[in-house]
């Protein structure tokens, strides 16, 4: 018995090593290179010989990067904030209003969530030259917060769902308004999901790179991913391989924090809205 | 599983089942909620409509147009002329072709092992968190970060899996072997929020009817064909919708990995090329309206073909 | 404190279904009134209206001589417990008891005070400072009626209170909620689906079916002079046995034999034009076991015993009435349906042909066996006659008109 047991359990911790390699191998790989000088940048050896924070410090003393991060983090945080806070209003509406038009609104999201950026690009494109808006914070916030809304609309919908009726019923007999009910009673429970909504749409954002290269053309909005691809290195006569593979790790740090501080809440946040249709 | 039905307390599902005379007799707090409704709703559906709607207008009239960027004066109407030209064009068509057998045989291999990663997910007890943290990973990074991570894996000379290549080949450079690497990325990034969104549809199978069919005699496979795959059919019929759209758009990978060279481009690479390299917003334009009426088709024959549910479009109060 | 009057009142959801139609009622200041009937019955679409919930379709609401029908519930004064309780998960027991008092901007001291003494009451003081998740049903099921105590509205508003409680809890804090709304005086509306509920709890009892109030009574009056078919039905347990019958002079021939009828309920019969094929009700307790009966009168029939179920302070007999169907109406059959028999498979029809399922309950001191037969004596004066169309009781004195 005890050793079929531990057969089990081998054979359980085999698969889950295979899974966890196959996650986090390209990352380390990825890893790996930034910390590698420019002389053992091409051996191959997925344990770099000699570490070194060269290629970190090289992104962070020019501007090209610096300054693709600042656009980067900038950008996302306030799409996320617009987003989150449209998406919660109107997920409010379709989760628990009665009203004419829910299911063109649902419709019209789920649309969108099919939607091909490409699509959206060459007039964007061309309305946001027209505009003045092309190459700024602004003409990125745009569609980011647009396209991220169906994301923030079903999620959060599922969150208010789970909230039971009752409570809020409960509130309006209790003695509140409508608005003290939401305050109160609504929003206190429904912080969780917006929160996990927030992280859902921020790596949306901070991923985007078909936007980030159409709508931007120089280093005013041009955000992480996009400023990668015209990396050029720190030096004229280098690979900008180093480069590349630091300003890569840089910027897959807030992910592997959210992944590793919010595992469950992202887990439930991806899952609802596709599930409980 | 769901709250106990309460015929007399329940409000009657909410729908656009509203009779003739419904609007007389509506009451005042009905009148003000449909207003709150409204209300609330205003802003997303103006942000939505504005920036898609619009802009999807645009770029019908767009395609209608000569328009080239680099003699802005002389654009002028052509009605459908630009359509001619791209759907005879073999550009076209082969972008479309490549596009096709990537999001094909992507979700092809997603779906099987996006659901042998849920099964692991679901089954395992061993380090539960670890495996669900390490599989996150893979849908947060930024695309173009993993995809540089595989551009450098295969590059000659540098990589560690090139170095598993004879000497002297380079993947990436040619045709056949650059789509596989890219459907290897696109596998990489994406199977597992395919084998969520299925880990959340398996969660929906209760343990007791499992229990039920090894009792009734199932064997393994038999209670996955039988009893687990038909209970998941809704979650398995969302992620498929879900990841063939998005499959469909693959842009940020091929471009890292080879910029649409050696006939590696799809039909968004193909848009973006004509817009931004060739500067012709006509042509642009009209690849992204074809686009834009391919994913519309793969959508209707999801819907149609499979009665996919589309998610949350029920909404019960 | 207050009266609650409800004058023509009726709901139409907007998909055009009428769930309350034209429910008159008056309950007084201090009453405690019981809202009852199957699932589906509007008895909680009546309660929400009164809480301000719902809205009003037609008719006119008044509570304490103010009509009401366009106040939101905040201005209704009125509190509500909820059948899932509705506690707030992110408030600790004292917030969630001081919730209404907060909003109505009550100060701190007497906010304080006032959720001591309704913890006190419902011996909740100990929990005062945990989360809800930390509490088991029967606490929560306090805690609500804490935050409805704690501002002395002027109205309980209950729906399903106990429904999520196990058997033996329900009885124990029926008995607190009765001792509580006699020690407080205030007037309550409570909804439920359990008739026992009903019948141990309410000064008055409302029974609805399919949005309409088909009875309203003390206990003992829908117990003993049901009005009709439904209610006959719906109150009691053991329910009412139900069984076709035909008229023929003052002789009732039925699956139980002939039994004679009282000369009232002939007359009763004839000025009303009665058709001679009827439903008859007898309750359990209208049989009694003929060995042990000192009553001479009323008729006498013999039967194999079924089933015997002994509770010690009776005997529940069951039996088959051979011969003649079940009694069938569409009431009966909503009874059934709602109380799952059609589900057991023990519905009306179920057993078509095979006779009638009968339940008398007999003095523990009988001698009845299973597999026996056993002699009883019906007592015609508890005998209840319907209309098999209308389901009236055509034996009940409001039906004479």
């Amino acid at each position: 018995m005890a050793a079929a047991g531990k057969a089990h359990a081998v054979r359980w911790g085999v698969v889950n090593v295979v899974v966890v390699l196959y996650a986090l191998f390209p990352v380390w790989w990825i890893v790996a290179l930034s910390f590698k000088d420019p002389k053992t940048l091409t051996d191959g050896d997925y344990i770099p010989r000699s570490w070194t924070w060269e290629n970190y410090r090289g992104i962070f003393r020019t501007s090209e990067f610096t300054r693709a991060l600042v656009n980067s983090i900038g950008i996302a945080l306030i799409a996320t904030v617009i987003a989150v806070v449209l998406g919660t209003l109107a997920a409010y509406a379709v989760a628990r209003l009665r009203f004419p038009g829910k299911r063109l609104l649902i419709g019209m999201s789920l649309l969108i969530a099919m939607f091909p950026p490409i699509s959206l690009v060459s007039p964007l494109f061309n309305i946001e030259r027209i505009v003045g808006i092309f190459d700024t914070w602004i003409g990125l916030i745009i569609p980011y917060t647009t396209f991220s809304l169906p994301l923030a609309i079903y999620t959060l919908s599922a969150f208010f769902r789970e909230i039971p009726w009752d409570l809020e019923k409960a509130a309006k007999v209790d003695g509140a308004t409508p608005a003290q009910a939401f305050r109160l009673v609504i929003a206190p429970l429904v912080a969780p999901g917006m929160f996990t909504t927030a992280i859902l749409v921020f790596i949306f954002c901070w991923n985007d790179f078909l936007f980030a290269i159409s709508l931007t053309s120089t280093d005013a909005a041009r955000t992480v991913p996009a400023a990668l691809a015209f990396f050029t290195g720190s030096s004229q006569f280098e690979q900008p391989t180093g480069s590349i593979a630091a300003a890569a790790v840089v910027i897959t740090v807030p992910i592997i924090v959210f992944v590793l501080f919010f595992q469950r809440r992202i887990v439930a946040g991806l899952t609802s809205g596709a599930v409980k249709g | 599983m769901s709250a106990p039905p309460r015929p007399d307390g329940a409000p009657p599902p909410a729908g656009p089942r509203t009779g003739p005379d419904s609007r007389a007799a509506l009451s005042a707090g009905a009148r003000q909620e449909r207003r709150l409704g409204w209300l609330l709703c205003a802003p997303a559906v103006i942000v939505m409509v504005a920036v898609t709607a619009y802009p999807v207008g645009y770029a019908v009239y767009l395609s209608l147009q000569r328009y080239d960027l680099r003699f802005p004066g002389r654009a002028e109407f052509v009605g459908l002329s630009n359509y001619g030209a791209v759907l005879s064009s073999s550009y076209w068509w082969d972008a479309l072709w490549v596009t096709v057998f990537i999001t094909v045989v992507s979700v092809t291999f997603e779906l099987v092992l996006g659901m042998t990663l849920a099964m692991v997910m679901h089954r395992t007890v061993l380090w539960r968190g670890v495996v669900r943290t390490s599989v996150l990973v893979p849908y947060g990074i930024v695309t173009v970060v993993a995809a540089f991570s595989w551009q450098y894996a295969w590059t000659p000379q540098l990589g560690y899996l090139a170095a598993l290549l004879p000497d002297g080949s380079a993947p990436l450079t040619e045709q056949w072997p650059a789509l596989w690497l890219i459907v290897l990325a696109e596998v990489w990034k994406t199977t597992p929020f395919m084998a969520l969104l299925l880990l959340a549809g398996l969660a929906l199978v209760p343990e007791e009817t499992l229990r039920a069919a090894m009792v009734d005699g199932a064997s393994p496979l038999q209670r996955f064909t039988k009893v687990i795959v038909p209970m998941m059919k809704p979650a398995i019929l969302v992620a498929l919708l879900f990841r063939t759209l998005d499959a469909f758009r693959i842009f940020d990978n091929i471009y890292v990995l080879t910029s649409g060279a050696h006939r590696t481009g799809s039909v968004s690479i193909l848009g973006y090329d004509n817009l931004f390299t060739a500067l012709n917003l006509g042509i642009g334009s009209t690849i992204s309206v074809l686009i834009f009426i391919c994913v519309a088709i793969i959508a209707f024959a999801f819907v149609k073909l499979f009665g996919a549910a589309a998610p949350g479009a029920e909404v019960k109060r | 404190m207050a009266e609650i009057v409800l004058e023509q009142v009726s709901k139409r959801f907007p998909d055009g279904s009428l769930a309350v139609q034209d429910v008159d009622l008056a309950i007084a200041d201090g009453e405690f009134v019981i809202l009852v009937g199957p699932s589906g019955c509007g008895k909680s679409t009546t309660l929400n209206m009164i809480a301000g919930l719902e809205d009003i379709t037609a008719g006119t609401l008044r509570i304490d001589d103010r009509v009401v029908n366009d106040l939101p519930p905040k201005d209704r004064d009125i509190a509500m417990v909820f059948q899932s309780y509705a506690l707030y998960p992110h408030l600790t027991v004292r917030e969630n008891m001081a919730f209404p008092l907060r909003l109505a901007k009550t100060d701190k001291a007497q906010v304080t005070a006032k959720v001591e003494e309704a913890a006190r009451i419902l011996d909740l003081t100990q929990f005062l400072d945990r989360r809800p998740a930390a509490l088991s049903g029967g606490q929560r099921q306090r805690v609500a009626m804490g935050r409805a105590i704690v501002r002395a509205p002027k109205a309980f508003l209950m729906d399903e209170p106990l429904s999520n409680l196990d058997a033996k809890l329900r009885v124990q804090m029926r008995t607190q909620i009765a001792r509580l709304q006699r020690r407080l005086g205030t007037t309550t509306v409570y909804v439920t689906h359990d008739q026992t509920e009903a019948m141990t709890l309410g000064d008055r009892v409302v029974v609805m079916r399919l949005g309409v109030v088909q009875q309203v009574g003390t206990p003992a009056q829908l117990y003993d002079l049901p009005i009709n078919l439904f209610v006959a039905g719906f109150i009691g347990s053991p329910a009412m046995n139900f069984l076709n019958a035909t008229v023929e002079g003052d002789i009732l021939h039925c699956a139980l034999g002939d039994l004679p009828l009282q000369n009232s309920t002939v007359q009763e019969l004839a000025r009303r034009n009665a058709p001679r094929e009827l439903i008859v009700g007898l309750r359990p307790e209208a049989f009694e076991d003929a060995a042990l009966s000192r009553d001479e009168r009323g008729p006498v029939l013999t039967a194999v015993v079924d089933v015997l179920e002994s509770l010690g302070s009776d005997v529940y007999v069951h039996f088959t009435a051979e011969g003649g169907g079940p009694a069938r109406s569409a009431e009966l059959e909503e009874l059934a349906r709602d109380s799952g028999l059609l589900d057991a498979g023990a519905g009306p029809g179920a057993s078509a042909g095979a006779g009638q399922q009968v339940v008398a309950r007999l003095n523990a001191a009988t001698q009845a066996r299973e597999g026996q037969p056993v002699e009883m004596r019906v007592d015609m004066s508890k005998a209840h006659v319907f209309h098999p169309e209308t389901g009236d009781n055509l034996t009940h004195p409001d039906n004479s008109a």
